[in-house]
């Protein structure tokens, strides 16, 4: 028995690629490219993030539009000691964010350095990462004034 | 429709931390109390149901651990949701009206104690809009309540006059994990840990079980003198963006309660399980409650949260006063998802 036992490499993950379909794969390949799309419903109201589908209605949905990288905060939650696989390491906000050109808030997170900072209806921007990837992680906002 | 109601209903207590028991030894006794209160073995029941989490047993399939507190065999007819057992008891009570059962138990059960509830709650959310960002339960929850108090829809006073009642009302609990006397002066000169919410403003973490059978009339008018019939059964889902939801208002409860046929005459007795004291709030409005009746007796969510069971102890705390003449009609409600996106509402009556 002079022979090595057999080994192999064993790494824990997904083995399959996973398709986003056909509107958020549209929508974050535009984000990496730095560029955010919400999607028109029938009534003209854009929907932020977009959906495939009228949530109200069901009709199918397909007219992407961009949206503006800057927006108002329709409400938020400080911070104070963010977890380990939160956005930031420094204290921080959720917030819901409504972008300029999009009828509905989405959550993100704002980088405004202290809890005084915050409110409701302040303006935020996106400050994009280094290097985007086609990630809802590819921003945070930050005080735009 | 044929008539079903609930004959026998037994809770663990509500435990911050189950340090020496898992979730099948916390399940066993309830089980056995159950089959002792009601006398039914496994050979009367048709189907078993089950609600619970592989989330908060971190591992897939952990709820199959749970049949052995029932016994599978000789094999029986059973199914499992991957929600609070008032969901289950939904799936057994239709099964009961198709025809395909008389007689069936039903049991939630869960140990959040071993994770970071708050955390694992966020892998509920949209997988690529906003769990990779993991905004915690509480945090979420705050979202919603600065939105109300922005809005003028309640006050932090409101807010904390709920956990005040509540937590009073459990101190004749024997299974309440918060209780005491408490004030609203006093809980609002707590701090934050989530601005608008206080620690009082939220419902503890607690492991628990409960466990119900739900029957046809021969079987209940046999085991029970007053048996709490099931009058109306209804629960509705939301969109899960915050932003094309009425966040200020739960329009899933007001249409379950409309179909439930909740405000067609008094209720005597209501049983909450939103989380949160705002979310009670909110609750409340939308199934039309006011001081006639008897809210949360037994302390609702906000005074024993055993995740995943905490929805059908509602539904069993509500029958228990049916069954003791202390209520005619009761509703009992239940909750999932993130800021009461998905609201199940029962109205239960007595003979």
């Amino acid at each position: 028995m002079s022979e090595p036992s057999l080994t192999a490499p064993h790494q824990l993950s997904y083995t399959y690629k996973r398709s986003l379909g056909p509107v958020f794969s549209k929508f974050f390949t535009a984000l990496r490219d730095r560029k955010v799309l919400g999607m028109k419903r029938r009534d003209g109201t854009v929907l932020m993030p977009p959906k495939e589908y009228d949530p109200d209605t069901g009709e199918s949905l397909d007219e992407m539009v961009e949206l503006a990288d800057a927006g108002v905060v329709t409400s938020w939650v400080w911070v104070p000691k963010p977890r380990r696989q939160q956005p930031l390491t420094q204290p921080f906000a959720y917030a819901l964010v409504q972008l300029d050109g999009a009828d509905t808030a989405f959550l993100h997170a704002v980088d405004a350095g202290s809890e005084d900072k915050m409110s409701t209806g302040m303006r935020v921007k996106m400050r994009w990462a280094d290097e985007t990837i086609g990630a809802i992680t590819d921003f945070v906002f930050v005080p735009a004034e | 429709m044929r008539d079903v109601a609930v004959v026998g209903f037994t809770q663990s207590p509500s435990l911050r931390r189950e340090t020496d028991r898992n979730e099948v030894e916390i399940l066993i006794p309830v089980i056995q109390e159950l089959r002792a209160q009601t006398g039914i073995t496994n050979d009367e029941v048709d189907f078993v149901c089950s609600g619970s989490s592989d989330y908060l047993a971190g591992s897939s399939f952990a709820f199959i651990s749970g049949l052995d507190a029932v016994g599978a065999w000789p094999p029986i007819c059973e199914s499992h949701v991957e929600m609070d057992g008032a969901w289950a008891l939904y799936e057994a009570w239709v099964k009961i009206q198709m025809g395909y059962a008389d007689v069936a138990l039903v049991y939630g059960f869960g140990k959040p104690s071993m994770g970071d509830v708050p955390l694992t709650m966020a892998l509920q959310l949209d997988p690529y809009m906003m769990m990779p960002l993991w905004p915690d339960a509480i945090s979420v929850a705050a979202l919603q309540a600065r939105m109300g108090l922005d809005a003028g829809i309640y006050s932090e006073r409101d807010m904390a006059e709920r956990a005040v009642r509540d937590r009073g009302n459990a101190k004749s609990s024997d299974v309440a994990q918060v209780k005491g006397d408490f004030t609203v002066d006093g809980i609002l000169a707590d701090p934050y840990i989530a601005n608008p919410l206080r620690k009082h403003d939220c419902a503890p973490i607690s492991d628990g079980a409960s466990a119900m059978i739900i029957a046809t009339a021969d079987v209940a008018n046999r085991l029970q003198d007053r048996p709490a019939w099931i009058r109306g059964f209804e629960h509705i889902c939301e969109p899960m963006d915050f932003g094309v939801r009425d966040l200020n208002a739960s329009r899933s409860t007001e249409i379950a309660a409309e179909k439930a046929g909740v405000r067609s005459d008094k209720i005597d007795v209501a049983e909450l399980s939103a989380p949160f004291t705002h979310q009670q709030i909110l609750i409340e409005r939308a199934l039309g409650l006011d001081d006639a009746t008897n809210i949360n007796p037994s302390g609702g969510a906000l005074a024993g949260n055993p995740i995943m069971a905490v929805g059908l102890s509602r539904i069993g705390e509500a029958a228990k006063r049916v069954w003791d003449g202390s209520a005619d009609r009761a509703v009992a409600h239940a909750t999932s998802g993130p800021c009461l996106q998905q609201n199940l509402v029962c109205l239960l009556e007595g003979n």
